[in-house]
């Protein structure tokens, strides 16, 4: 049976080509592994998964991610991974850590961090290096986390439990970070090749419950971003009222604004306008990745500079 | 001397000289463990500070932190000390085992794959006893793959359930 995607009717007047919107996201998601260069080489990582004979296909525009083919082993069921030289991540969640952009040595906040899959590539596009704060409120999806970071061999990454909204920096004995990425919980639309069912429990209450929280830790990482530093929000979901207009109250509220995304896949321009409401025109500079631009999922990202 | 604190992270002292508290060891005898056990350099864990958490478990970390510091974690557990045998942790073993050159215990491929799924192993092995890296070549490489108890002829496979896989 195909499952019902009424919810996303409303988004007809924003996507490019809606049916092959809907199509792309009635068909199942290719699964993916990303290279965890921490311990691997990318050319050493597809040497174990060529020797141990789980075919994949490489990513022109990431080189660290590897899609792999529908037979054959999970991405958690290998040997490689049994290493620690890859991690199983959707191709489109490798986005939002490559717009931050992170350098060796900073100190870089992950607000929603668990269960780790871009904390742990921000720790591996630091080399290792720096300071790598990842938080999340829930202990249990952190156990996850940790699990992950001490398979992958992350050890420039600490982990806290903390409401990320009003999120204190005093454990550390510095006041600022020169990152922070926001990757926050959302009604998860964008994910509905993976997980099939995930518009049942869709409903306007809960976008606008959820869309409050991610307001609040956004303006958080603003908050705690050095002058000049960068913050990157992202959620895997479509609706405006989650994506732009939580960006658009950030902008208004805080020091920042918005930056070009620059990656090199097929996406959207942010939307400026919604259901009546208008938003910076600087929302443009966002990206709406739709499941039918790349074959992956969908997610939008925003890039943002803080101060003047 | 006053008592560790189970629920914090505290920065190992230097030397053992420098220990403030009951039965800590030091950042100089990790190293020399590591050292004197396996054979990795010292200069591995120039960047590192190590740090006790619950009585006995080391952790190994890059970042920036103030000692005592009250987090879930930093970094990764490295070592089991406070006991009469001094115990790697599976992650260490993985992450830089590959700088020792002592007492890694290198596994065919059939014991290499019972190994990585927590099965205890009958192997010849006229080194010391004890804690041992195992490691199989992999790709033309010495990869490690975890750390296993040696006595008695037979190698015991350390790698922790939710670690373990059926390759
Ligand atoms: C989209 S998931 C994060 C995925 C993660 N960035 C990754 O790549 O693996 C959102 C996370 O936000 C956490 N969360 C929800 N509310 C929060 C809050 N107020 N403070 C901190 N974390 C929160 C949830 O527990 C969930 O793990």
């Amino acid at each position: 049976m195909e499952a019902p995607l009424d919810p996303l009717e409303r988004y007809r007047p924003i996507v490019d080509d809606f049916e092959a919107f809907l199509a792309a996201c009635r068909r199942p998601l290719p699964r993916a592994v990303r290279v965890n260069t921490i311990k691997a080489t990318v050319e050493r990582a597809a040497a174990v998964l060529e020797r141990e004979g789980v075919e994949f296909e490489r990513r022109g525009w990431n080189p660290q991610l590897f899609t792999l083919a529908e037979e054959g082993p999970g991405p958690g069921s290998t040997l490689a991974s049994f290493h620690g030289l890859t991690y199983g991540q959707e191709e489109v969640s490798t986005v939002p850590p490559l717009v931050l952009d992170p350098e060796p040595g900073e100190r870089v906040w992950d607000a929603c961090a668990a269960p780790g899959g871009k904390a742990t590539q921000l720790a591996a596009l630091m080399d290792d290096s720096g300071t790598i704060i990842a938080n999340d409120d829930n202990l249990g999806r952190l156990s996850a986390l940790r699990f992950n970071a001490e398979r992958l061999g992350a050890t420039a990454l600490a982990v806290t439990n903390q409401d990320a909204r009003n999120y204190s920096l005093n454990p550390f004995g510095f006041d600022e970070f020169d990152r922070a990425l926001v990757d926050v919980p959302c009604s998860c639309e964008g994910t509905i090749r993976k997980n099939p069912d995930t518009l049942e429990g869709w409903s306007m209450d809960h976008v606008h419950s959820v869309s409050g929280i991610q307001r609040d830790v956004l303006r958080r990482a603003v908050q705690a971003t050095r002058e000049g530093g960068t913050v990157v929000y992202s959620t895997c979901t479509f609706a405006p009222e989650e994506n732009e207009a939580v960006v658009n109250e950030a902008l208004a509220a805080e020091d920042c604004r918005l930056r070009e995304v620059d990656i090199e896949l097929e996406y959207a321009p942010g939307v400026t306008e919604w259901e009546g409401d208008e938003y910076d025109p600087s929302l443009e500079r966002a990206a709406r990745i739709y499941p039918h631009h790349n074959n992956t999922g969908g997610f939008f990202v925003a890039k943002l500079e803080v101060g003047a | 001397m006053s008592e560790n604190i189970g629920d914090r992270f505290d920065r190992l002292p230097e030397t053992d000289a420098d220990r403030e508290v009951e039965g800590r060891v030091s950042r100089e005898g990790v190293v020399e463990y590591f050292e004197d056990r396996f054979g990795i350099p010292p200069e591995t864990f120039e960047d590192y500070t190590f740090w006790e958490k619950g009585a006995g478990k080391i952790w190994l970390y890059r970042g920036e932190a103030p000692s005592p510091i009250e987090v879930e974690a930093i970094g990764m557990t490295c070592l089991r000390t406070r006991q009469e045998h001094w115990k790697p942790t599976t992650d260490f073993a993985q992450r830089f085992g590959s700088e020792a050159t002592r007492c890694v215990i290198d596994l065919e491929p059939d014991a290499a794959r019972r190994f990585v799924a927590g099965e205890d192993g009958e192997i010849a092995w006229d080194g010391d006893w004890g804690y041992l890296i195992a490691a199989h070549d992999l790709v033309g490489r010495r990869e490690p793959i975890g750390v296993g108890l040696y006595v008695h002829g037979e190698l015991r496979s350390m790698v922790p359930k939710g670690r373990q896989r059926d390759l």
